[in-house]
């Protein structure tokens, strides 16, 4: 039976060969996603962010059991980082969700960021996809350990959870631009450390300042103890509640599919240009004649862009 | 092969010895591979449930505890339930000798024991995963 076919039916073996096939630039993964793409959009999407260590995973272990308990399916989708020098990784998300591995109901997959940058791997957007027309309710998207700048987990997911621990800095990193403008959902995870009261203080005074409708909520959790899970879950079903009353969530989707029709216009282009010249050879020639300042980056550039037209 | 070689690394049974398995686990990363690391405690249904949903090429499974005869033939029996037997399975840790044999019988495909150079073990994978 074909793969799509498959995948409609449930099957998890397709769905996850389909997902490596989207990993590998498979042109087949591709079509089938073209056929199946009016089954997708029907999952809630969650993106979870926050630095490395902050307890990502154990709370998306935690999320997905609550969500489990109320009879609903679940996908996850866990990133973390590939290697700059050797392309290999090291996924470990799965050691936090051992429970739910054989849980018939709930399908984990972990990626490596494979060289993109930003939190996320380029094949995530397609992992989703697979995921939501295999049948997942809830899909959780769990970025690699952010620093202060990876924000495309918020042109990914519906509702885009922070989470943030005690002791990382002071209030000033609170008020910086970048990730932590992009939080729908804000959890203080390790709530029993020191500290975590005001962090969370530090987390509603920058709130303070926002002059949208939704005021995001904080809140404290223990996630290795499960504390405060059920009330966190409450806040992400709020969020999309106030999403589809208020229109946005199809004012998102809109503005999240024409990013992403940005992004794979880029990445068309790029693998256009690569191919077609076969430059590698010549930039790698410019690169050595730019090093050794016998040409400027910018002259090189324009040659490479002149060979293809 | 234009993609990473994907490998699952599990601890089957219950023995809570694991440094040989992020040794492991860390020499395949730098070789290039992307690892799945599961940790500690993993029964064969997790195990199996694992290799599927990730579609790994290779099942590594690391245990000390003596439970090998039981537990490495039952992963491949599940995997083999679940059609699923494109994966190639190898097994280290402390494992006799004389029990090696019967492991290969029952599907497992190489076993590496203590002091062998992780190099050996990337050398096998390259050669004998089952899928282009």
């Amino acid at each position: 039976m074909a793969l799509a076919e498959r995948l409609l039916q449930g099957d998890k073996r397709a769905a996850a060969r389909l997902i490596s096939m989207a990993e590998n630039h498979d042109p087949e993964a591709v079509e089938i996603l073209k056929s199946l793409y009016q089954r997708t959009g029907r999952a809630h999407v969650i993106g979870i962010t926050g630095p490395p260590g902050a307890g990502k995973s154990t709370l998306t272990d935690k999320l997905a059991k609550a969500i489990r308990a109320r009879g609903k399916t679940v996908g996850i989708i866990a990133v973390d980082p590939t290697s700059p020098f050797t392309g290999g990784s090291i996924l470990g998300d799965r050691v936090r969700m051992n429970d739910l591995s054989t849980d018939p109901g709930v399908f984990i997959r972990s990626m490596g960021t494979r060289g993109h940058l930003g939190g996320l791997s380029k094949a995530t957007q397609a992992a989703v996809k697979v995921l939501d027309i295999y049948g997942a309710d809830y899909i959780f998207i769990e970025t690699v350990g952010v620093g202060q700048s990876e924000v495309d987990i918020a042109k990914n997911a519906d509702t885009t959870l922070m989470v943030m621990v005690p002791g990382l800095g002071d209030d000033i990193q609170a008020i910086k631009a970048g990730i932590m403008e992009i939080g729908d959902v804000f959890a203080v995870n390790k709530a029993d450390r020191d500290g975590a009261k005001r962090t969370a203080t530090e987390i509603e005074m920058m709130l303070d300042f926002n002059k949208t409708d939704w005021r995001p909520p904080v809140q404290m959790v223990i996630a290795v103890d499960n504390k405060g899970v059920e009330e966190l879950l409450g806040h992400i079903m709020d969020h999309m509640t106030h999403m589809k009353e208020t229109g946005k969530l199809e004012k998102k989707r809109v503005l999240n599919s024409k990013l992403e029709i940005i992004d794979l216009i880029q990445e068309n282009l790029m693998r256009m240009i690569l191919d077609k010249s076969s430059k590698e050879d010549l930039i790698n020639n410019l690169a050595t004649e730019v090093a050794a300042r016998k040409a400027d980056p910018y002259t090189a550039a324009e040659m490479v862009l002149k060979e293809i037209k | 092969m234009d993609r990473p070689i994907r490998v699952l690394v599990a601890k089957p049974g219950l023995d809570g010895h694991d440094r040989g398995a992020k040794v492991i686990a860390r020499a395949l990363r730098d070789a290039g591979m992307e690892v799945i690391y599961t940790g500690l405690r993993q029964t064969p249904e997790q195990i199996v449930n694992a290799t599927i949903q990730e579609d790994v090429d290779v099942v590594a499974m690391s245990i000390l505890s003596g439970a090998h005869n039981t537990l490495l033939p039952k992963v491949v029996e599940l995997l083999k339930a679940e059609k699923a037997d494109d994966v190639l399975v190898i097994g280290g840790g402390v494992i006799p000798d004389d029990d090696i044999p019967f492991l290969k019988e029952k599907g497992i495909a190489e076993i590496f024991t203590p002091g062998t150079p992780t190099s050996v073990t990337i050398d096998f994978i390259r050669a004998n995963i089952k899928r282009k």
